[in-house]
């Protein structure tokens, strides 16, 4: 053999043991995990960390979050990446409970968008409802030149399906106005977004937790000017896990455990607590409550009319034999 | 499938997209070399002392990560936080073209360095010696130089339209305003819109392999007279 030939073979030999020692060494883990995709909101305010704490802390398993728009979030669960969703966009939940890609749906917890903009408030919403600012918004962005008066996420996320819902409401298109010179749009996440309204003194929708995280950290000097209680600014989440039917390799009975975690008391009471300390409210109010003893009202009635889905939390089909989910 | 048919479709965002990129940093290139070219005449003219401690900061920072120079950037341009707030620039063209020249200087400063150092320094006494001024001798080194000059402003555009950081961060990819093909490439596979990221990102490495197709040509003519001479 000459030379060459050896020395090939040894490279070979060694590119093999390190890639297949790579690839264990990372695969190779004593406890189980468990991975979920989020909507970047809940991620972003720090209450999934908080949840991972409590619950890794009685449970033997390590979970791994993967914060993304909530069309995203959708998207990587059907693909295989995750086996449990967290998202906010019910329209863009239901087509993956009919279509079996995701399972046991369970309402975890909801709050208000906020608009959010300058303080000095140009357009003059203070005080009007939410489809009334928008059209003062509007109306005030046309009447500019070489200014940005809206700044739109457009990426497929929860808060941008509820905004392209809020102008619908408001008796204009997204996409035909997006157009036009005052409206600004990022493609980016809640953060990014809410620094470049904050940066060209613009209004933007936005999840409270997000808003107040940045708003309280001084990255951003915007004020929430429109708040709920307000129907069409409603926001709930949802949590779903994936089908082992339908996805192959995922942690199903992992992650029912989790979601009866979630919706238990302990898991209820981290939603409630979280932020009171930091933010003097809460960033997310539990929902489990709220629809056993359908109060506070109006909020409670709101969450079942926006959204249940033909008149229940998870349509009896994609329960999955997990009745005891729902009592 | 769709990537190819939405390049050729004519979308004109899509051509904008081409456009700003294209634009953003042939500016930055050329703003980069007027500052850039006087440094390498100093460098590599002159001696003076701390001279190599100066061009081998110059080429350290060749290596910048451009997220570190978009977060510096940023801290600088922010209205809530920076010295330069009250310009407005953060999240404008302005804020991208001068981040991607700062990104570029150093590369444009030691490629052009180099070049001028590889002009032979007989040249000078030569023009001293047939009457010319110091500055006149400068330009004729200058002039010699040129190639290598011209080279290192394409290879900073190269930098500038590839990069994404220093785009992202104080560009804010506002579509039809700042976006770009890096950062419309990165937004797009966010939301998950393959076909677009898929075609904006034929078009970026159509481009950047182009222009260093056109350096290989440029710097070796007969590289051209090779293909004729393939193996029958």
């Amino acid at each position: 053999m000459k030379a060459w030939q050896k020395i090939l073979i040894a490279a070979v030999i060694a590119t093999v043991v390190v890639i297949v020692g790579t690839i264990a060494y990372l695969d190779f883990s004593p406890t189980p995990r468990l991975y979920i995709s989020t909507t970047t909101s809940l991620y972003d305010t720090g209450l999934l960390d908080q949840i991972k704490t409590q619950y890794e802390a009685t449970h033997k398993v390590d979970i791994y979050f993967n914060p993304q728009g909530t069309g995203v979030a959708l998207a990587d669960a059907a693909a295989g990446e995750a086996d449990l969703v967290l998202v906010h966009a019910p329209s863009s939940e239901y087509p993956y409970l009919a279509n079996g890609t995701l399972v046991c749906r369970k309402i975890i917890a909801w709050n208000y968008f906020t608009i959010v903009g300058p303080s000095s408030d140009p357009a003059k919403i203070t005080g009007k409802n939410a489809t009334e600012a928008l059209k003062n918004i509007l109306a005030y962005g046309r009447n500019q030149t070489g200014i940005i008066v809206w700044v739109s996420r457009n990426d497929a996320s929860g808060t941008y399906t509820k905004e392209v819902s809020l102008w619908k409401s408001a008796g204009y298109n997204w996409t035909t106005i997006s157009k036009e010179s005052w409206f600004a749009s990022t493609g980016q996440g809640m953060g990014a977004t809410l620094q470049v309204a904050d940066e060209k003194s613009a209004y933007t929708l936005s999840d409270l937790g997000t808003y107040l995280k940045y708003s309280r950290g001084g990255t951003i000097s915007l004020a929430a000017l429109i708040k709920g209680p307000d129907y069409s600014l409603l926001n709930v989440y949802s949590v779903y896990a994936v089908n082992p039917q339908k996805v192959s390799n995922v942690s199903f009975s992992q992650a029912i455990t989790f979601i009866k975690w979630l919706v238990s008391d302990a898991g209820q009471q981290v939603i409630n607590n979280y932020g009171t300390s930091n933010y003097s409210q809460p960033l997310f109010y539990g929902a489990v409550q709220p629809l056993k003893n359908n109060s506070p009202q109006p909020d409670a009635s709101w969450i079942k009319q926006y959204a249940l889905f033909n008149g229940t939390e998870c349509p009896t089909q994609y329960q999955d034999d997990h009745p005891e989910l729902y009592p | 499938m769709k990537a190819f048919q939405l390049i050729f479709s004519g979308d004109p965002t899509l051509y904008g997209i081409i456009y700003r990129s294209l634009l953003f940093s042939g500016v930055a290139a050329i703003l980069a070399v007027l500052w850039a070219t006087p440094i390498a005449m100093l460098l590599g003219l002159k001696n003076f002392p701390g001279k190599s401690i100066i061009k081998g900061f110059f080429t350290a920072l060749i290596g910048i990560p451009t997220v570190a120079l978009g977060l510096f950037l940023w801290l600088i341009l922010s209205k809530e936080t920076g010295p330069l707030g009250f310009l407005g620039l953060l999240y404008s063209p302005g804020a991208i073209i001068l981040g991607e020249a700062l990104l570029v200087t150093p590369l444009i400063v030691s490629i052009a360095t180099n070049a001028i150092e590889a002009v032979d320094p007989e040249m000078i006494n030569l023009a001293k010696t047939l009457g010319a001024s110091e500055s006149q001798a400068s330009i004729a080194v200058l002039k010699e130089a040129i190639n290598g000059i011209v080279f290192s402003n394409i290879a900073g555009f190269n930098r500038a339209i590839a990069e994404l950081g220093v785009a992202l961060m104080v560009g804010g990819n506002l579509a039809g305003l700042t976006d770009v093909l890096t950062t419309d490439i990165s937004s797009d596979t966010a939301r998950g819109d393959f076909p677009t990221a898929i075609a904006l990102a034929i078009i970026l490495l159509a481009i950047v392999f182009g222009i260093n197709l056109i350096i290989v040509i440029a710097r070796n003519p007969r590289v051209l007279l090779t293909l004729g001479r393939m193996p029958q």
